[in-house]
């Protein structure tokens, strides 16, 4: 499952913004583009076909039809083994993904209630130039909805731009453009927080220090982002970009604006990836038929990048077992655990030539994790700080968003492991937050403050 | 969790319109309302836990369907715990909040004649129910499970008598007191249930 989004970086340089849950069918793939037609992996298609019901890639149903010749047996045993393992592992995923969720929110959160510059209204982005301070409510409700117009459009032109590109393979302006933003993104804005964060506590730094200091920083986060660096460091560091990011639109996005665009972008989020020619839905399949992983900048993955280095040795040792060699090319490319572990079941019950192999297999198998995108992150954080700001000093608000903005993570999650394919990670989440934001500053609100002046509880 | 927070969604709608459609200015009718809204949000949020109930059950029998040995990887009882632990953090996080984040601003307890021992006294109560949730998930899910009906009752009429007894509040005595004693009470009764004994106490306070 991935749910990837690309980051809308800055304000000159506006990325678009994509957010979308997917899971690559990567196995099925190799086995198109290798042509080979080992039985245990035409079996494994089979499988897989037969479990997911929904061939959308034609290879599957080729490769379906000339491994009919499966062991039945074999087939039932293997189906409930995979869906346990779907289930163990749709829960470790959970968690997985729960706490850089929670860590890039709890990040946003006391930002927002200690520093006050992230409150102030200073101006807005060019991308809504409609101002609210407009004595009407008609007036200021037409303001914001324009400002969404225009937003959701800058968005969208954005993601057909960047699709076209990679689907033309012009491989170095994406990544020129990605190392731009993420270069300002990590300098420039990290500038300003901590200048703002050192102003807030009263604490004197000079200007040679900040300069190592965000030099260090900058430098060191571009590495483990754009190159090679340790998982848990580039997850910090692409959780604190996407924090600043969600800052930067609270800051500039004004009030209602802000609530209609974060409805406008899950709409929008539904149909760039459910659509069959949606913008995000063409990205994931153009990379999955290539079989490339998807721009690092971009996605929070907690698996492992090292399964690169380490299997590559045994695709010779293993001959023509094609799912390792998609393993090894495929460090980062989202493989759904259990369509990993039925193809390596499959392999365990085939010779292998050497020991160390199975082992490897398992240890690819446990690491196998989740990936979401990094503007996923951006906008359940944008939710949450823009309760714990605007929702008159209140931290049930906040509270109550965040738990829904979890569970409705949780049930996406559970909706990818039944469907088994790129789904939107966005509209689920931000309708539970933009219901429960608004139910209970209005309801809840007043109900728990007479109570707790009353001291009654319930 | 979620389910708490949608059964205090629910009920504090209902309070809400109540309230609107009332006259603000009538104090008794506005704390009677108040005693209304406290007693229908006690009902749904057991009611919640009902419903949570059945959510897990269907869960756990999907397991069991799937897994291999015919036992599911978590039982019902630790789902009880879990759900209780997640109802209790849910509702003490939702009632002292608030407070924690005043008390750290400036200010003077009690200065227009209420109590002094306020953010005391919220402490402990919050803590008292927090547990209680646990204990009553416990003893909630055990009555749903064997289809004892009067574990369920007593764990509504319980929670009831603990809301109630909040009323008496500035009088802490009429409040914390005896919920500390339902909770010594309920403690016992999930101990029991879950399977301990005075041996196993024994044996665990003495470390062998």
């Amino acid at each position: 499952m991935i749910t990837f989004m690309n980051n809308s970086d800055s304000e000159e340089e506006p990325c678009n913004e994509r957010t979308s849950l997917m899971s690559a069918e990567s196995p099925s793939v190799p086995s198109y583009q290798d042509g080979l037609q080992a039985s245990e992996a035409g079996e494994v298609q089979a499988h897989r076909k037969r479990r997911t019901g929904s061939s959308h890639s034609p290879n599957n149903i080729a490769d379906g039809e000339m491994s009919d010749s499966g062991v039945p047996e074999r087939e039932s045993t293997l189906e409930n083994e995979e869906e346990e393992l779907t289930l163990k592992y749709g829960a470790k995923h959970v968690i997985m993904l729960f706490v850089p969720v929670t860590l890039c929110m709890i990040v946003v959160v006391a930002t927002i209630k200690s520093v006050r510059f992230y409150t102030e209204k200073n101006g807005q982005l060019i991308y809504t130039p409609f101002s609210e301070d407009t004595p009407s409510v008609g007036q200021r409700l037409l303001n914001s909805v324009l400002n969404t117009i225009i937003m959701i459009s800058v968005i969208v032109v954005m993601t057909v731009f960047l699709v076209l590109l990679y689907k033309y393979r012009c491989y170095k302006f994406i990544h020129g453009w990605l190392i731009l933003s993420s270069l300002m993104l990590l300098f420039l804005f990290t500038y300003i927080y901590l200048g703002e964060v050192l102003k807030t506590y009263n604490v004197a730094m000079d200007y040679p220090t900040l300069f190592l200091v965000i030099w260090n920083f900058g430098a060191v986060g571009m590495i483990c982002i754009h190159w090679k660096g340790p998982l848990q460091l580039q997850q910090a560091y692409l959780i604190m970009i996407s924090a600043l990011m969600a800052l930067v639109f609270i800051k500039y996005l004004p009030e209602w604006s802000a609530w209609v665009i974060l409805g406008a972008i899950s709409i929008y989020d539904l149909m760039a990836v459910l659509c069959p020619k949606g913008p995000l839905r063409m990205l994931v399949e153009t990379a999955q038929e290539r079989n490339e992983p998807i721009f690092p900048a971009l996605i929070y993955s907690s698996a492992m990048i090292w399964t690169v280095g380490m299997a590559k040795p045994d695709t010779a040792a293993r001959g023509p077992s094609q799912q390792t060699w998609d393993a090894a090319e495929d460090g980062r490319e989202n493989h759904r655990s259990p369509s990993h572990a039925d193809s390596q079941m499959s392999e365990r019950r085939s010779p292998v030539p050497a020991r160390p192999v199975t082992s490897l297999e398992e240890l690819e198998e446990e690491e196998r994790g989740v990936k979401l995108g990094l503007g996923d992150f951006i906008f359940y954080s944008v939710l949450v700080g823009k309760a714990a700001a605007t929702a008159s000093g209140d931290w049930n608000t906040t509270l109550a968003c965040f738990v829904a903005i979890l569970i409705g993570l949780c049930l996406t999650l559970l909706l990818l492991a039944v469907f088994k394919k790129a789904l939107p990670a966005l509209p689920i989440s931000i309708t539970f937050g933009l219901v429960f934001y608004f139910s209970t500053d209005n309801l809840v609100r007043p109900f728990m403050d007479t109570l707790a002046s009353h001291q009654l509880y319930i | 969790a979620f389910f708490w927070l949608v059964s205090l969604l629910l009920s504090s709608l209902i309070w809400f319109i109540a309230v609107k459609a009332s006259n603000p200015w009538d104090e008794p009718l506005q704390k009677g309302l108040l005693i209304f809204g406290v007693m229908f949000s006690v009902l749904l949020q057991e009611a919640f836990r009902f419903l949570y109930y059945k959510l897990l059950r269907k869960a756990i029998e999907g397991l069991v369907a799937l897994s291999e040995d015919g036992c599911s990887p978590i039982s019902i009882q630790q789902m009880a715990y879990v759900a209780g632990v997640g109802f209790g953090l849910m509702s003490g996080a939702f009632s002292m909040i608030n407070l924690l984040a005043d008390a750290l601003g400036p200010g003077t307890v009690g200065i227009h004649g209420d109590s002094q021992l306020y953010f005391l006294t919220s402490a402990f109560m919050t803590m008292v129910l927090i547990f209680l949730h646990t204990f009553w998930g416990i003893l909630f899910f055990h009555g749903c499970e064997h289809r004892h009906w009067w574990e369920i009752m007593a764990v509504i009429v319980m929670h009831l008598a603990v809301s109630g007894s909040t009323f008496c509040n500035p009088l802490y005595v009429g409040s914390l007191v005896p919920s500390y004693l339902l909770m010594a009470a309920a403690a016992a009764w999930a101990y029991l249930l879950s399977g301990g004994s005075a041996r196993n106490l024994q044996r665990f306070l003495l470390c062998k």
